[in-house]
C-alpha cells in the first residue's frame, strides 16, 4: 500500500488569502517541510477549474492523498468531495486571515500561523490511509418493527410504501395497541371541532392487505444478534414455536402504558368504581355503544362528570410522575365532548391548573370544547370522597376559595409511562461496587423491578436501548430525534417521550425512513449520522491489546462485543465513528484509516514550537468538529479575533481524545491546551451522546500528569462549547493566552 | 335558592350559565372565557370591584346565580372598552357587563342605592320626557335623590362644578323652565314603548 501513496498539495489564493499571505512561502512549506510531491496554486480552488485540476491529478497522476489549503473544512464541502482519496484541509481563511488583524506588525505571526497549519495538514495526511468499506455486511432490506400499535403500524406502512419488506411483531393477539380500544381520537384536521374517528381499524385493514408486511402476532423477540445489515432476530411465539429472521434495521415502537392510579388514594380510585382513569373511560365510551355513558358502579347514566387534570403527574410527590404527558389535557377535552355527544345535558367540568393544548389544532379544539359547554375551571383537586355521589374537593384558583362539587363520575387525567426494556446501564453501573455481596444485592433489587427485555440484544452493553430520564429511551432529542444509542435501531413514538397520535405517526414515519437509511448505509459500509457516509471504521491491533475492556465499556453505542478471551469484537455497522474507543484505549492500539492517535499526534508534533527566547507561546486547541469548530468558524466570519499563538486541531469528538495527545503536547513545549467538547449532562448536545462525558471523566486524571511534569494545572482547560458560543469560543482561547502570559512559558521547550 | 350559599349539589352546574346565555346580551360568550385575567388587569376600575370581569365569568360557570346578579360589580363598568380591546378570546366584556346589569335590574336583584343604577334610572326618566337630556334637571335630580337635606348638602358641594358648566355653556339655567327637546316627544315615547313591548315579548318567549 505504502508504495502507492501519492501526495499532492493545493493552495488557494482566493478569498483574500493571497493578499494576506505569501503563497510561495506556503508552497515551499508544503513541499519542503510537508513533503508534498507536488503543490499547485489556484486563485479560486473551489471554482470549476480548480476542482477539475485536482480531479485530473487524481485520475491521471494517481494522486491518492490530497492536502487542500484554503477555507475551513466545513466550507465548500461539495466542491472538494473527492471519492477514493485521503483528504485533509488546512484552514487558512477562517483559521488564519479572518481571525488576525491586517496590520504590518501582525504580518509575521499571521504567516507563521498559516505555515504551521500547512505543516500540520501535511503531517496528518502522511499518517492517513485511504478509507475503504470492510465489506462486513451486504444490503439487507428487511425492516423489523417491534410493536403493533399506531406507531408501529405507521412505521410498517411507511417502510412498505418505500418498497422495503417489513416484519411487524406484536406481543398481543391483535394489532391496534393502546389506542385500538379508543372510542374516538383527538382531531388532526381543520376545523378541529370534534373528536375524530379512530383510525386503527382502517390501518389494520391496510396492513393486512399489504403483501410487503408480514405480521407476527403473539410474538416476542427472544434474541437479537448482529448489527445493522445483518441482524439475526429470533422470534418466539406464545405457542412455543420460534423462527429466525434476517433483518437490515429495526424500529422499536413498544409504546406506553397508563400510570397505575392505585397510587392515588386521595382520589378514591381504590374505593369507588366511579373514579376511572382517562384510559379506562375510553372503554366506558365504547361500551355505551352510541347510547349514554353509564357509571360502572350501578349502570346509572352519568349526569355530571368531573375531570381532574394532572392526576399523579407533573408533580414531585413520591410515586407521581415528575413530567407532564403533553397530551392529557387534549384527551380530557376530547372525552368531555364524549359526554356532550352521548349524555345529553350532562354537566361536564374540567379542573385544571395549567391547561396545555399543544399542536396545530390544540387551541381550536379547546375552543370547541368551550363552545360545547364544557366548563373549564382553574382549580386544584385535593380529594375525592366516595359515596353514592362523588364529592370532589378542590381549590378554585380564580374565585380563590376552598370548595367542592358533586358528580356521578370522576375521570383522572393520568399520564403515560414508557414501555421500555430494562436500562442496560443499571446493571453495568454496579460493576463499580467493589463489595461482591453488596453488588449482588443491588443487582437483585434492580432485576426484581426491571421490565422484561424487549429486544434481547446480544450486546456487551446489555439487552435493550439505554434510557435517558424517567425510563424513556434515550434518543438524540436535540439534533437527531429517532437516533438511539444502538445504531440501526430507532425508537419512535411514546417509548421515546410522551406524545399524541399525530406526533407518534410523524415520529414513526421519520424512524422508518431512518431505518431504511441505516440498512442502505450498512450495505455500503457507510456510517450513519453524524458522520454519514464515512467509510472508515475502527480496528485494533490484537498483539498490543491488553484485554482491558475499556473500549467495550466506553463505546456510547454498544458497538463492541467481547470474545471469550476478552478481546474486543468490532461491529462496523453498529459503529458511529466517534473515536471514543480510540481515546479510551490505554495502549493506543485502536485506529481508523483516516483518523488515529497518530494523525493527531503528527499535527501536534509538526507545529513549530519557537525557542523560549522568541517569546512566542503555543496554545493547542482540540476542538470538537461538531460544535466547537463550527463555532470558531462562525466567530471568524463575524471577525472575532483569535490569539496568534493558538493552533486549532479539529477532532471527531472529545471522546476520541487520547490522554497521550495532552501529555505529548506538554512534553514538546506547548504552553497551554484548551479542549472543547459538547454539553454532557442529561440535556447533552454531544453528537455521540456520551463521548464528551467519557472524555471529561478521562481528563479528570490530567491533573496527575501535570503534577508529575511539575506544570501548573491552569495549563490544561476543558470546556463545554455550544455551536452558538460565537463570542465565547474564541474568548476561551484568548483567556488561555492570558493565563500563559501570567504563569510564564512552559519549561519544556527545546 | 334564596340564600347565597349555593348548595353543593348545585355547584358548578351549568344552569345559571344557560340562563345567562338565554337572557343576557352577548351572554353566549361567557363560556368562551379562558380565565387569563387580562380584562381584570386592564380595567381601570377593576381594583374597586368586588368581582372583576374574569371572576364574574367564573362565578357564572360555578353557578353562583344570586351572588352574581345581586352583585354591585357589573354596575362599576364605565364602558371604557379597555377589556374588549385586550381580551385574547374576543369577549365583548363591556356589553356583557351591561347585559348582566340590565338582567339583574329586570329581576329586581340590583343592590339598593347602587349609585350607577340610580343614576341610570334618573337619566332615563329625564331623557324620556323630551327626548333630550335636560342637564340642569338631571343635575338637580341627582343632588336631591336622597331627600332635601342631602340635596342641599350635595348642591353646595357641587356649586363650583355647576358654575363652571354654565360658564362653558354645558348647562343653561333657563332649562329650569321647560327646556329643549325633540320636535315631537310624544312620537318618541311611542317608539320607545313599542320597542319595550317587543323586548318584553322576546323575554316572555324565552321563558
Ligand atoms: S468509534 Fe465510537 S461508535 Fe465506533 S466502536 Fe469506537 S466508540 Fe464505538
Ligand atoms: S481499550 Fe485497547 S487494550 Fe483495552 S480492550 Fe480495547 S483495544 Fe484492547
Ligand atoms: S380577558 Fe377575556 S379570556 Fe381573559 S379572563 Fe377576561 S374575558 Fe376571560
Ligand atoms: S369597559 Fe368596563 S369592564 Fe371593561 S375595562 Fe372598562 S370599565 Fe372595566
Amino acid at each position: 500500500m505504502a508504495d502507492d501513496k501519492k501526495f499532492a498539495g493545493y493552495i488557494c489564493t482566493g478569498c483574500g488569502i493571497g493578499d494576506r499571505l505569501d503563497a510561495s512561502t506556503l508552497e515551499q512549506v508544503a513541499t519542503r517541510d510537508g513533503k508534498m510531491q507536488s503543490c499547485k496554486q489556484s486563485e479560486m480552488l473551489c471554482g470549476a477549474e480548480g476542482v477539475q485540476m485536482i480531479k485530473d491529478d487524481i485520475a491521471n497522476d494517481s494522486v491518492t492523498h490530497v492536502m487542500i489549503a484554503a477555507c475551513s473544512r466545513r466550507a465548500k464541502v461539495e466542491a472538494f468531495n473527492f471519492t477514493d482519496v485521503a483528504l485533509t484541509r488546512a484552514n487558512l481563511r477562517e483559521g488564519v486571515i479572518w481571525v488576525r488583524p491586517d496590520t504590518d506588525e501582525n504580518t509575521e505571526t499571521t504567516q507563521e500561523m498559516a505555515d504551521d497549519y500547512i505543516r500540520m495538514a501535511c503531517a496528518e495526511l502522511k499518517a492517513m490511509n485511504k478509507p475503504a468499506p470492510s465489506g462486513e455486511q451486504e444490503l439487507n432490506k428487511n425492516i423489523l418493527v417491534v410493536g403493533g400499535g399506531i406507531t408501529g403500524m405507521t412505521a410498517a406502512l411507511e417502510a412498505a410504501a418505500a418498497g422495503y419488506p417489513v416484519h411487524l411483531v406484536e406481543k398481543s393477539g391483535a394489532l391496534g395497541g393502546a389506542v385500538g380500544g379508543y372510542y374516538k381520537v383527538i382531531p388532526t384536521r381543520s376545523p378541529y371541532a370534534e373528536p375524530a374517528e379512530n383510525p386503527v381499524p382502517a390501518m389494520i385493514e391496510t396492513i393486512e392487505a399489504n403483501d410487503k408486511i408480514t405480521v407476527h402476532l403473539h410474538s416476542t423477540i427472544a434474541k437479537t444478534d448482529g448489527a445493522p445489515g445483518r441482524f439475526s432476530v429470533e422470534l418466539a411465539t406464545e405457542s412455543g414455536s420460534s423462527q429466525t429472521l434476517s433483518i437490515g434495521a429495526m424500529v422499536q415502537a413498544s409504546g406506553w402504558k397508563p400510570y397505575d392510579a392505585n397510587q392515588l388514594p386521595e382520589f378514591a380510585y381504590d374505593k369507588s368504581a366511579d373514579v376511572v382513569t382517562n384510559h379506562e373511560l375510553e372503554a366506558l365510551a365504547v361500551a355505551a355503544n352510541g347510547g349514554p355513558i353509564k357509571r360502572p358502579s350501578d349502570g346509572k347514566e352519568v349526569k355530571s362528570v368531573c375531570f381532574i387534570q394532572n392526576a399523579g403527574q407533573c408533580s414531585d410527590k413520591e410515586g407521581h410522575l415528575s413530567y407532564f404527558s403533553g397530551v392529557t389535557d387534549l384527551i380530557s377535552i376530547k372525552q368531555a365532548m364524549y359526554f356532550k355527544e352521548l349524555n345529553g345535558d350532562c354537566d361536564t367540568t374540567i379542573l385544571f391548573d395549567n391547561l396545555r393544548t399543544p399542536g396545530a389544532g390544540g387551541e381550536d379544539f379547546y375552543r370547541a370544547g368551550q363552545q360545547a359547554m364544557v366548563t373549564f375551571s382553574k382549580g386544584i383537586a385535593s380529594e375525592v370522597v366516595a359515596g353514592d355521589s362523588l364529592t370532589v374537593k378542590f381549590q378554585d384558583k380564580i374565585l380563590n376559595e376552598e370548595t367542592e362539587m358533586a358528580c356521578d363520575l370522576v375521570v383522572l387525567a393520568t399520564g403515560m409511562e414508557p414501555n421500555s426494556g430494562p436500562d442496560p446501564y443499571a446493571l453495568l453501573a454496579l460493576e463499580e461496587i467493589e463489595d461482591l455481596d453488596e453488588r449482588a444485592k443491588k443487582q437483585e433489587e434492580i432485576i426484581a423491578v426491571a421490565p422484561p427485555s424487549i429486544l434481547n440484544l446480544e450486546y456487551r452493553q446489555g439487552t435493550d436501548l439505554p434510557h435517558l430520564k424517567n425510563g424513556f429511551t434515550d434518543s438524540h432529542f436535540i439534533c437527531f430525534p429517532y437516533e438511539t444509542r444502538r445504531t440501526g435501531i430507532y425508537a419512535v413514538g411514546p417509548v421515546r417521550r410522551p406524545m399524541d397520535i399525530q406526533q407518534a405517526r410523524d415520529d414513526a414515519t421519520g424512524g422508518a425512513m431512518k431505518a431504511i437509511q441505516a440498512a442502505e448505509n450498512a450495505g455500503k459500509g457507510r456510517a450513519a449520522h453524524p458522520r454519514s457516509g464515512d467509510l472508515s471504521f475502527p480496528t485494533f491491533r490484537k498483539e498490543g491489546c491488553t484485554q482491558c475492556k475499556r473500549c467495550t465499556v466506553e463505546c456510547p453505542f454498544g458497538a463492541i462485543n467481547e470474545d471469550e478471551e476478552g478481546y474486543p469484537m468490532y461491529n462496523e455497522s453498529r459503529c458511529r465513528r466517534c473515536g471514543t474507543c480510540m481515546g479510551a484505549c490505554p495502549v493506543r492500539v485502536i485506529s481508523f484509516e483516516n483518523y488515529s492517535v497518530n494523525t493527531v499526534n503528527e499535527q501536534i508534533k509538526n507545529c513549530e514550537i519557537p525557542e523560549e527566547w522568541d517569546e512566542k507561546p503555543r496554545i493547542l486547541v482540540l476542538a470538537c468538529e461538531n460544535d466547537a469548530y463550527p463555532a470558531l468558524d462562525q466567530a471568524a466570519q463575524a471577525g472575532v479575533e483569535v490569539n496568534p499563538w493558538a493552533r486549532v486541531v479539529p477532532i471527531r469528538c472529545l471522546g476520541s481524545v487520547s490522554l497521550s495527545w495532552v501529555t505529548d503536547a506538554l512534553n514538546s513545549g506547548y504552553d497551554g491546551i484548551v479542549l472543547m467538547g459538547c454539553r454532557r449532562d442529561d440535556d447533552y448536545q454531544c453528537h455521540f451522546v456520551r463521548g464528551s462525558a467519557m472524555a471529561a471523566e478521562r481528563m479528570s486524571k490530567v491533573g496527575d500528569t501535570l503534577e508529575s511534569l511539575n506544570l501548573e494545572p491552569e495549563r490544561v482547560e476543558l470546556y463545554e462549547v455550544a455551536i452558538t458560543d460565537i463570542q465565547r469560543a474564541p474568548q476561551l482561547i484568548n483567556d488561555m493566552a492570558d493565563t500563559v502570559e501570567k504563569i510564564g512559558l512552559s519549561p519544556f521547550k527545546f | 335558592m334564596s340564600d347565597l350559599n349555593t348548595s353543593m349539589i348545585e355547584k358548578y352546574r351549568s344552569s345559571f350559565l344557560k340562563e345567562v346565555e338565554a337572557n343576557v346580551e352577548e351572554g353566549e360568550w361567557v363560556k368562551m372565557c379562558m380565565q387569563c385575567g387580562v380584562c381584570s388587569g386592564s380595567c381601570p376600575l377593576g381594583k374597586h370591584w368586588d368581582h372583576p370581569p374574569q371572576e364574574i365569568f367564573m362565578m357564572i360557570r360555578a353557578n353562583k346565580r344570586e351572588e352574581v346578579l345581586g352583585s354591585d360589580s357589573m354596575w362599576m363598568c364605565t364602558s371604557c372598552y379597555n377589556c374588549i380591546a385586550r381580551c385574547p378570546r374576543g369577549l365583548p366584556i363591556t356589553h356583557i357587563m351591561h347585559g348582566l346589569a340590565v338582567y339583574s335590574k329586570r329581576l329586581g336583584l340590583t343592590p339598593k342605592k347602587q349609585p350607577t343604577a340610580e343614576f341610570s334610572q334618573i337619566f332615563w326618566d329625564n331623557l324620556m320626557k323630551k327626548g333630550r337630556v335636560n342637564e340642569l334637571k338631571l343635575g338637580l335630580s341627582m343632588n336631591f335623590k336622597d331627600g332635601f337635606g342631602e340635596g342641599v348638602k350635595n348642591a353646595m358641594a357641587n356649586q363650583k362644578l355647576g358654575q363652571n358648566m354654565m360658564k362653558a355653556k354645558r348647562m343653561n339655567p333657563m332649562e329650569a323652565f321647560g327646556g329643549h327637546g325633540v320636535k315631537s316627544p310624544g312620537d318618541l315615547q311611542k317608539i320607545i314603548k313599542k320597542a319595550q313591548e317587543i323586548e318584553e315579548s322576546k323575554i316572555q318567549a324565552a321563558k
